[in-house]
């Protein structure tokens, strides 16, 4: 009756027999939510160029009002339920990164400003931002140099 | 004295006594099947202190002086308390036991901690070193989110193998005389580790260490697979129960029917939305000090085995690319009369 399982029989044994996540639900789920999302912005977009500002103004006034909602939305306690319902259709839109930096800073801020807030805020965001500027250079420099060659 | 009755289990002649027992729980686990059972729910995450971690002291702190006082003792009449929680450094245990004065052992046995203390503390009575110890663990949802996993307001997704830590903290006075629950077979576990990476699936990491625990215990002590009321495990969840049983099966202990796990009966996971259950120091502690000693102390049972399973690994461990060690102790109480 007793059976030897090697470790990697067991891995795959206990993976087989875990609980799934239901992908199609979540999939739908993110769909809502990150165009629900979007479309507040193109809203704020629209209405904003509507009252006559320009369109590039607009655009960056829209991602700093995206950016404030959803780090108020973290504040007051809802963004997580956001999350929690809307996975990537949440944490993608820019709504997701604020909520990633403003979350980290409102935990951190028992150990202080310095080594609290200040040092964790950027707990989560911070491989973004790492990554983020990394590859913008990279990008920077191929952009350099196939603008000389031509 | 005890008896050495193999390679991990002691019988413990004298039956050390659990002379007095008292649990505090959060509000998500007042409003859980077990609520009723709790001496205190409380409502405020901060239980009135400024962080979640002072919180956790202070649960640690008001469950001793529950213990002291539904035991009629003093601080003072207690040689030792063996205390642990998850948090770095142990601090909830250190700082809840600051003020007491009473020789302090700090534990990390992960959520295995509740066993772990009782096994110790009861060996201390059972020497006769000590005639009464506490033995005593909490955890908190809040501090070990922060400890293990995310900010508490990130909005990130929690799979469906993941467990809810308790709130809350439980606690026992052990001591050489009166009459309640009694320790009579303790079984120290030791590591397991089947590979498991994932920290969200630590159903998976720790059930083969409670199998092998429980295997030991039967094997050694030589009972009937039915000498048992219930066979408890600590937070396997849903998940590590089903593949504890399985394991169990295989090893040939014939327990399924009498297999419970305190992790599956503290939350209703579908309603509250725990996916696979709780976890925690306070998951065992809580489910102990609350229902198994009060059903035990009104007859409604007679003989359980404890089995407390933690998961030993840490954030660091796991982002090393480590697989998680797991270990599960074993109690055997027993009503005497």
């Amino acid at each position: 009756m007793k059976k030897i399982r090697t470790k990697q029989e067991y891995v795959e044994w206990t993976q087989k027999i875990a609980p799934k996540t239901h992908k199609l639900k979540n999939m739908i789920m993110a769909f809502i939510t990150g165009g629900i999302i979007c479309t507040i912005g193109q809203v704020i977009l629209s209405l904003l160029v509507k009252a006559g500002m320009v369109k590039e103004d607009a655009a960056s006034l829209t991602t700093l009002l995206m950016i404030f909602l959803g780090a108020f939305l973290t504040g007051i306690n809802v963004y997580d339920d956001i999350g929690r319902i809307g996975g990537a259709g949440a944490a993608i839109p820019v709504t997701g990164f604020a909520n990633s930096i403003v979350s980290p800073a409102m935990e951190y801020k028992k150990e202080g400003y310095i080594m609290g807030v200040g040092a964790k805020m950027f707990l989560i965001a911070g491989p973004v931002l790492v990554y983020g500027i990394v590859a913008s250079i990279a990008a920077g420099i191929l952009y350099y140099i196939f603008t000389i060659n031509v | 004295m005890g008896t050495r009755l193999g390679k991990q289990t002691l019988r413990l002649d004298s039956h050390p006594v659990i002379q007095a027992w008292a649990s505090i729980a959060g509000a998500k686990e007042g409003n859980g099947p077990m609520g009723r059972y709790f001496d205190e729910v409380i409502q405020d995450e901060y239980f009135g202190e400024k962080s979640f971690e002072k919180a956790e002291s202070k649960l640690i702190r008001e469950t001793l002086a529950k213990i002291l006082m539904k035991g009629n003792v003093s601080a003072g009449d207690i040689q030792y308390i063996f205390a642990g929680d998850l948090l770095n450094q142990c601090i909830a245990a250190s700082y809840g036991v600051r003020e007491s004065e009473i020789p302090f052992f700090g534990l990390y046995g992960a959520c295995s901690t509740m066993a772990e203390s009782m096994i110790l503390g009861s060996l201390m009575v059972e020497g006769g070193f000590a005639e009464r110890t506490v033995c005593i663990t909490s955890s908190h949802f809040c501090s070990a989110e922060k400890q293990f996993r995310f900010p508490l307001e990130f909005g990130n997704q929690r799979p469906p193998t993941s467990q809810w830590t308790v709130t809350g903290s439980g606690g026992v006075l052990v001591g050489n005389s009166g009459s309640g629950p009694r320790i009579v077979h303790v079984t120290t576990g030791k590591i397991v580790d089947m590979g498991i990476t994932d920290a969200n699936d630590m159903g998976s990491a720790m059930a083969p260490a409670a199998c092998d625990t429980i295997t030991a215990h039967f094997t050694e002590t030589g009972l009937a697979h039915d000498y048992y009321d219930m066979v408890i495990t600590g937070d396997l969840g849903i998940h590590g129960k089903n593949i504890c049983k399985q394991l169990l099966e295989e090893n040939g202990i014939l327990i399924q029917e009498i297999l419970e796990d305190c992790g599956t009966m503290i939350y209703d996971t579908e309603v509250q939305k725990t996916n696979c259950g709780g976890s925690g120091c306070a998951c065992s502690a809580v489910i102990l000090a609350g229902y198994l000693l009060d059903k035990l102390s009104k007859k409604e049972l007679n003989k359980i085995l404890l089995v407390c399973t933690g998961a030993l690994h840490s954030p660091s461990s796991i982002q090393q690319g480590e697989s998680i060690p797991a270990i599960a102790h074993a109690v055997g109480i027993e009503m005497i009369s």
